[in-house]
């Protein structure tokens, strides 16, 4: 096996709780020791439900936040290590496409100036080389060159997130964050979103690191899967494993509770969903603590 | 099922915009719930559905226009009756809860007191009398959609609840006037799939219990598919299908409803592409004269593009608005 493109090794994000006395003791454990390995090209899927950590792992992985211990390298660079201008090189690797496309597009600015931003912001290319990576990014994504000079507004939800999915892509990058890009959208729309990101994979063997909520969608797009609850991976391993032969009761209450147009649920609380109380152990060590 | 149904809506059309220039949200919806029947109201963003529960509940305002040709719930004529009964209806027959609990729910008062509310103007008269009798009431009701140590969540704030318990609190406000109705519009969107799976389990213990009627409103086929009795497809403003469940998951009727679950993840086992829908849904200005899904429908002939096909009783429980339904020959 290769070198993995992604690594992170005991992650462990915690938050301080404000407004407290003795203050740096209360602290909220919202990653709390996760390790992991991503090969070039291959999609990994983070699930769980909220506050179990899912959105403060992107946080790490795209470097807006420093774990406060562990390790992530990317190509064996200990990214919470680099210098300033070395983190600038990373941050054009990993890039990131938010789940509502309504707030994560600058109103105020064409799809053309959209587009350009993150090449002008890491300084690639004259303006007119720019304006052509553009051009060509739209064509890719399946929008029309006429759309380089509209603004977000004229667009539906699906097409904007496919600018979204665009504008991440300008760099090049060899990784992308997704969180719950598609949760936002309708369900023809979600397919179309969902087509498109294995197609871009093909084309730029790209690696993504997909946060989701929709186990049917992990199920067709991930290779590996990583369960997460209450800060801590309770299960992971290739898809089929999770699917096939979940272990944790956490996962088993998850596949349990998903939705599926192939069931029929009873009046009776879901069984599985006492095993969720029961489970974890883990959630005793959660939140604020001293 | 004999008699009449306890909502019979027919012929539904809600405009809004000017009467010069109206823009359609509703056009030409038929709706059947029988007392104690769960049915599912499916469709995108846009197609309606929403807009259809408000009508029926009589919360369009202005310049929203509605108009019927026939609306009745429980028997009564909804578009002759007086607005002050109107008023009345809603709220206690028909209650509604919505997809935000917490955007329901004012953060600014205890749960005791807006259930205390509730039962205030939609109690029976021995709850309403004493405001030690509302208490238990209020407590009765916690214990009903599944709250432990109701009487200690009295004294919350909404902030204080997880979506979850918000929305428990949102079902039980809506239980106090011991609805007949209940409408449901995407009331599980916003939660977890575990505390979703609960929601939903709490429904349908609530429609065997209480006997009242639930109109779930999603998008998620799957949640339909769980819960529902039956499931009536919009698209545009308009009913494409009208099936019972299983029946439409099996053998979907409109080439609507075929696509949308094509669409689903769940369909694609093994394969790595999802089948889409070409197109967009046709916004209020450019609708099409034929049916409405013939620029997106792989099925589309020329009658297609030319005719729009009516809602067409296909069996007791089941309608479809096609020319050519699929399955049959």
């Amino acid at each position: 096996m290769t070198a993995p493109l992604l690594e992170a090794r005991d992650l462990v994000r915690h938050y301080r709780l404000p407004g407290r006395y003795l203050p740096g003791r209360a602290v909220v454990r919202a990653l709390d020791g996760v390790s992991f390995t991503l090969q070039q090209g291959r999609t990994l899927a983070i699930v769980g439900e909220s506050g179990s950590g899912k959105s403060t792992l992107a946080r790490q992985v795209t470097m807006v936040e420093t774990p406060t211990s562990g390790e992530l390298l990317l190509d064996g660079r200990d990214v919470a290590r680099a210098t300033r201008g070395e983190r600038r090189t990373i941050r054009s690797q990993v890039q990131m496409v938010f789940q509502n496309p309504f707030a994560s597009l600058n109103p105020r600015r064409t799809v053309g100036a959209l587009l350009e931003e993150p090449l002008a912001i890491q300084r690639r290319g004259s303006r007119d080389e720019r304006r052509d990576a553009a051009l060509a990014m739209l064509v890719k994504v399946g929008l029309r060159a006429e759309h380089y000079r509209r603004y977000p507004h004229m667009f539906s939800g699906g097409q904007r997130q496919r600018i979204a999915v665009a504008r991440a892509l300008m760099l090049n990058p060899r990784l992308v964050v997704a969180d719950e890009p598609i949760s936002a959208l309708d369900v023809s729309t979600q397919a179309q979103v969902l087509n498109l990101l294995a197609d871009l994979q093909q084309e730029f063997n790209v690696a993504y690191l997909f946060i989701a909520h929709n186990l049917q969608v992990v199920r067709l797009i991930a290779d590996d899967v990583i369960v997460m609850y209450l800060g801590k991976a309770v299960e992971q391993g290739p898809k089929e494993a999770i699917f096939d032969d979940p272990q944790h009761a956490y996962t088993k209450a998850l596949l349990a509770s998903t939705p599926s147009v192939h069931r029929r649920r009873s009046g009776a609380p879901p069984p599985e969903a006492s095993a969720i109380d029961a489970a974890p152990c883990i959630r005793h060590d959660r939140g604020p603590s001293s | 099922m004999s008699g009449e149904p306890l909502v019979d809506i027919r012929d539904l059309r809600v405009d809004f915009g000017t009467s010069a220039h109206p823009l359609p949200a509703v056009e030409g919806v038929d709706l059947a719930i029988d007392a104690g029947e769960i049915v599912g109201l499916v469709g995108e963003s846009g197609s309606g559905k929403s807009v259809t529960a408000l009508a029926l509940m009589g919360l369009v305002d202005d310049p929203g226009r509605v108009r019927a040709e026939r609306m009745r719930f429980a028997g009564r004529d909804l578009m002759r009756m007086r607005a002050d009964e109107r008023r009345s209806l809603a709220g206690r027959d028909m209650a509604m809860i919505f997809q935000d609990p917490h955007a329901s729910l004012d953060p600014c008062y205890t749960v005791g007191f807006q259930l205390d509310e509730a039962i205030r103007l939609h109690g029976n008269a021995g709850e309403r009398a004493s405001a030690a009798g509302r208490r238990e009431r209020a407590v009765a009701l916690l214990r009903e959609v599944d709250i432990r140590e109701p009487t200690a969540r009295l004294r919350a704030y909404p902030h204080q609840l997880s979506g979850g318990m918000a929305q428990r609190v949102m079902i039980a406000i809506a239980l106090a006037g011991r609805p007949r109705l209940l409408i449901a519009d995407e009331p599980t969107t916003a939660l977890d799939v575990t505390v979703q799976a609960q929601v939903l389990a709490l429904l349908l213990r609530l429609r065997a219990e209480l006997g009242m009627a639930i109109l779930l409103i999603t998008h998620d086929l799957a949640v339909v598919a769980e819960t529902a009795d039956r499931v009536v497809v919009m698209y545009a403003g308009q009913v494409m299908e009208t099936a019972m469940v299983p029946a439409i998951f099996e053998a979907p009727r409109h080439p609507y409803t075929r696509a949308l679950l094509d669409a689903l993840p769940e369909y694609e086992q093994g394969r790595t592409r999802l089948r889409t829908i070409p197109g967009v849904v046709p916004g209020a200005h450019d609708r099409p004269a034929g049916c409405l899904l013939a620029p997106r429908c792989a099925w589309a002939v020329e009658r297609c593009i030319e005719v729009r096909p009516a809602l067409r009783t296909a069996s007791a429980r089941a309608s479809v608005r096609c020319h050519y339904p699929l399955g049959s020959s």
